[in-house]
């Protein structure tokens, strides 16, 4: 070992180094997601949010964007607009916003196309290139159906967003079935030390390193770790309670008492450190294994009873977990094991011992999956480092159920379906911001409604000329809209009850209307940050998107997340 | 209620209409009230004026300060000052939209300055300062309306709050400076509006951004368990022994590549595995994780409060009995808190009363020194510290060290009374902390 070289310098890469602050988050595989995804952009409106959105995209390296706007840049882009200046009044809002976004990172293409959006979209296979696509409001109703549809028909992301004045809001549509493996749950949440139910190789490993333990000098008794104390202490337990262990909140207090109460006092620090943690972790790691409703849930999908051919390798590796956990009604052991104090060799030894358990259980999952694979004659094999990821998350995989967004019609109900009842509820909610959403659906729709004093097919926005006049027409969308949806429900809202949510939507209407349209770089650089975090959530398959619209209010300064 | 505001400069207040169509967005917004506007709002003149005229300060030129100063540019502001002593590092491009690979190494605020200010045309003046917030004195700070913080030091923030509360005079509504901090973590953040002595300032919520535990020395020195506990130990240990003399430069590649060669020897010793390169890089440093989308979403947050604050074209937070902070966590969903933090009347900084401090009677003053530096209502690391009648112990001057010195194996019982107050002072903050020593015992 003395003579053998140092290992070579291992210093990163330049893009390692540019994109070291992110790849801590998301890491390689992330970023190469980002790397190979293509972004549209339909710019419409005054098409701030949209901007800042890509930028933020633009930034950590997503592969391509295009920015299909057909706008011309206007005195009133200058000012709200960081990514155009005054050279180029006049010309295209696509072409010059496209190159002042491409100078902040020289690895990513971008691409613009000046055409409007009529007819852009009708060439065949227009949207084809894109992985994932953006849309700002205002845009027609036709326009927005369409790309709802290719979202639906192709499982590509599609995002509808509006910033006006202080509100704004988005709206996902995700594929029916989007799962996520790698959420990246706290630290805090992942641990799972299967005290209650230990394997032998956990038992024999806490018996050797408890063993004489009231006897043992104070320098190896404050280096046991708390995992086997905690199990020594529970077999205490079990001898005085019919091998029952801690059932309750009371009986897990009187299990701690009797940990805490066997620690040793006549310590230099008068206490041990390995004894505190032990007592810490009482409330937290005595609790069934138990999986979350939501990973029940997954098992119950007909995508995981249904398996066949053409299955992701998602719902192949689910069905053999759901096998696993019907045959041992426990997960796959996650296998990491929470710092403690204990003495290094002992402490690799327990690491070692959960670790193998886990390679256990994975082996377990990965021979179940082939088999599937072969009763269903998949020819393409799950590849395995993905069953080992799917069996460290196990206890915290999600499965998003995207469906597409509301569509605005001039003079249509808007639909509610299995959520009228749970809306219905929550628009009584106090703070609730439902009547945001409320008020963007009636501006949609007050905007998709031709203007009988005006020519062509021009929308109009609320508030653009006369306030005055237009509030009172988008309270009254409004309020019909909120009467809907309570009738859809099948419920009845009663007053004061129904008077207050009628006045709060109608503030809420009356502040976007004030604003005529007009985009605040403010609420537009907050909302494209937030945008900007849901689409790599997406692109990358990790954490939590949001399901499936967000609001915020930028007077108060708060947001809510809606299932509609 | 309404807030005087200074900072004034000489600009032509209100510009020819036809300039006004760049604002044509903001100007609908400002030429009208809304549901929630204060019945005391005039729409128009007033508030595009109070834009015009209004002097901010942004403190940090970084991933927030960036996306601040674009923030107020695009808002109306004109008057922007910006302060960073840092130069632009290579990992700070996937951010910090305002600097170009061939920026690296120079100033941060100048080159963002030279950058807002071009972008946005005639009209808008960017001022830098490359240099230490601590550079500037009272009268330095007293010429803004407010100041805007996207710092990523809580010291520094801790610092920048002392000085704006210290300059509060309640006979001159002019000393009163509003200041936003926002800060961020990853896919987390918060933004927050502070009136000083007013509402709950930087170090009533002291206890909200708690250090992080410093692993015991013991564990590093003969049981590291985890492989920050190798490369802790040959940074702090390691490079002590073997490199003495030689400063350690977390940005030299070479010292780096030491550290990180001596943590996985140990770490191959002790059997313990997961020692990289880039973890090495980020223990020694402390790097917290960063991304574009947050910062936009923190420094937006602020720079709306900043605008709302200065045109009143809506209500803002942080007026006392309203909220005041607004928490973000973006990794699960999207998920804002909203709240009002409360002022606490013990707060060092703030309060009248000093603040009550647990102390073992049995520690000595050395130990309970030691103890402050991790202490989440504390977080001091070079105090001085004095009663009423007499000096414990003092950082500086040399022979007042010397003179107090022998007091610091002392226990505290022989020091102090039970609940005797005590002043503590720290080199880093332009002001006394009060508090209160109560025995746990």
């Amino acid at each position: 070992m003395e003579n053998e070289i140092p290992p070579a310098l291992q210093g990163p890469t330049a893009k390692e180094k540019k994109y070291d602050r992110q790849l801590r988050l998301w890491g390689a595989h992330g970023q190469m997601a980002l790397e190979e995804s293509h972004i549209l952009l339909i710019n419409s409106g005054p098409g701030v949010v949209g901007l800042e959105t890509l930028k933020n995209l633009v930034l950590p390296g997503i592969g391509n964007f295009t920015i299909q706007d057909s706008a011309v840049v206007t005195q009133a882009d200058l000012g709200v607009n960081f990514f155009l200046e005054d050279k180029h009044m006049g010309q295209f809002r696509a072409e010059h916003t496209c190159n002042l976004l491409k100078e902040l990172n020289p690895d990513v293409e971008g691409h613009f196309i000046t055409e409007p959006v009529e007819l852009f979209l009708n060439k065949p296979n227009a949207l084809k290139p894109y992985t994932l696509v953006l849309v700002t409001a205002p845009i027609r109703p036709e326009l927005l159906s369409q790309l709802s549809s290719h979202a639906n028909a192709t499982n590509t992301p599609l995002f509808y967003i509006h910033s006006v004045g202080f509100y704004s809001h988005f709206a996902i549509n995700l594929p029916l079935a989007f799962p996520v493996v790698d959420t990246h749950p706290s630290p805090e949440s992942t641990t799972d030390l299967r005290l209650l139910n230990p394997w032998p190789e956990l038992v024999q490993y806490a018996a050797e390193k408890t063993k004489d333990l009231e006897s043992m000098n104070n320098e190896d008794h404050g280096h046991v770790p708390y995992v086997c104390l905690l199990l020594y202490y529970l077999g205490q337990w079990r001898k005085d309670h019919d091998g029952r262990v801690p059932q309750d909140y009371k009986e897990k207090t009187a299990f701690r008492n009797l940990v805490s109460d066997a620690a040793r006092t006549n310590t230099p620090e008068g206490s041990e450190e390995n004894y505190d943690e032990a007592v810490a972790a009482v409330l937290k790691s005595l609790n069934p294994a138990e999986p979350s409703s939501a990973v029940k849930e997954i098992f119950k999908a007909p995508e995981c009873q249904r398996i066949d051919e053409q299955s992701p390798s998602f719902w192949i590796i689910a069905r053999a977990i759901s096998n696993f956990y019907d045959k041992h009604t426990a997960l796959p052991l996650p296998g990491s094991v929470p710092d403690m104090k204990a003495r290094s060799a002992d402490y690799v030894q327990l690491q070692n011992v959960y670790k193998t358990k886990a390679r256990k259980d994975i082996a377990e999952v990965l021979e179940d999956v082939r088999r599937i694979e072969e009763e269903v004659g998949k020819k393409t094999k799950v590849d395995e480092k993905e069953v080992e990821t799917f069996c460290k998350n196990a206890a915290h995989v999600k499965l998003i159920r995207g469906r597409p967004f509301h569509v605005v019609q001039a003079g249509q109900s808007i639909k509610w379906g299995d959520r009228a009842k749970s809306l219905a509820q929550m628009l009584t909610f106090p703070g609730s911001l439902l009547p945001l959403y409320i008020a963007f659906l009636a501006y949609d729709e007050f905007t998709a409604t031709p203007n009988k004093d005006s020519l062509g097919s021009a929308s109009q926005i609320p508030g653009a000329a006369d306030a005055r006049l237009d509030v009172e027409n988008v309270i009254s969308v409004s309020r019909k809209i909120i009467d809907d949806l309570i009738n859809e429900a099948g419920t009845f809202i009663e007053d004061p009850e129904y008077s207050e949510v009628l006045s709060t939507t109608a503030d809420f209407v009356k502040e976007l209307v004030r604003a005529g349209g007009a985009e605040l770089h403010n609420i537009s650089a907050l909302t494209g940050g937030l945008v900007s975090q849901e689409v790599i959530k997406v692109i990358t398959e990790q954490y939590i998107p949001v399901d499936n619209t967000c609001v915020f209010d930028g007077i108060r300064s708060k947001s809510e997340v809606i299932r509609v | 209620m309404t807030l005087a505001m200074t900072g004034t400069v000489e600009l032509e207040p209100s510009q020819p209409s036809n300039a006004r169509a760049k604002w044509k967005h903001m100007d609908t917004v400002l030429d009208r009230s809304g549901p929630f506007t204060d019945p005391d709002f005039r729409p128009g003149e007033t508030p595009k004026e109070s834009l015009a005229r209004a002097k901010v300060l942004v403190i940090g030129a970084g991933g927030l300060g960036c996306e601040m100063l674009k923030d107020l540019a695009s808002s109306g502001f004109r008057d922007i000052h910006v302060i960073d002593m840092d130069t632009i590092d290579v990992s700070n491009l996937n951010r910090q939209f305002l600097f170009r690979q061939e920026d690296v190494g120079k100033f941060k605020a100048e080159v963002a300055a030279q950058r807002v200010e071009k972008r946005s045309g005639s009209g808008v003046k960017i001022t830098p300062y490359c240099g230490k917030i601590q550079d500037k004195d009272e009268d330095y700070y007293k010429q803004f309306a407010m100041i805007i913080c996207g710092l990523d030091s809580i010291e520094a923030r801790r610092w920048i709050n002392a000085t704006l509360v210290g300059m509060v005079d309640e006979e001159d509504p002019d000393s009163l400076k509003p200041l936003i901090d926002g800060g961020t973590e990853g896919f987390k953040g918060q933004a927050r509006v502070i009136f000083p002595t007013m509402t709950s300032c930087i170090e009533c919520q002291l206890d909200m951004h708690a250090p992080r535990a410093a692993v015991p020395l013991c564990t590093l020195a003969t049981i590291p368990r985890q492989p920050q506990h190798c490369i802790e130990w040959a940074h702090i240990i390691a490079w002590e022994e073997e490199r003495k003399g030689d400063i350690l430069d977390t940005d030299d590649p070479e010292h780096i590549t030491w550290l990180y060669q001596k943590a996985l020897k140990r770490a191959e010793q002790f059997n313990i595995s997961g020692v990289t390169y880039s973890m090495t890089q980020g223990v020694v440093k402390n790097i917290i994780p960063a991304i574009a989308s947050t910062n936009a979403i923190v420094a937006a947050a602020c720079c709306n409060e900043a605008f709302k604050i200065i045109t009143s074209c809506n209500p803002c937070l942080g007026l006392p009995g309203t909220d005041n902070y607004m928490m973000y966590t973006g990794d699960e969903s999207v998920y804002t808190y909203t709240f009002e933090h409360q002022k606490k009347p013990d707060c060092p900084v703030c309060g009248n009363l000093s603040r009550p401090l647990q102390v073992n009677q049995d520690s000595t003053l050395g130990e309970f020194l030691d103890s402050l530096t991790e202490r989440p209502e504390a977080q001091l690391k070079k105090p001085t510290i004095r009663t009423e009648a007499k000096s414990l112990y003092y950082q500086s001057p040399p022979s007042l060290e010397e003179q107090t010195r022998h007091n610091l194996s002392k226990k505290l019982s022989e020091l102090v009374e039970n609940g005797e107050e005590v002043a503590i002072q720290d080199p880093a903050f332009p002001t006394t902390f009060k508090y209160k020593l109560v025995f746990q015992k």
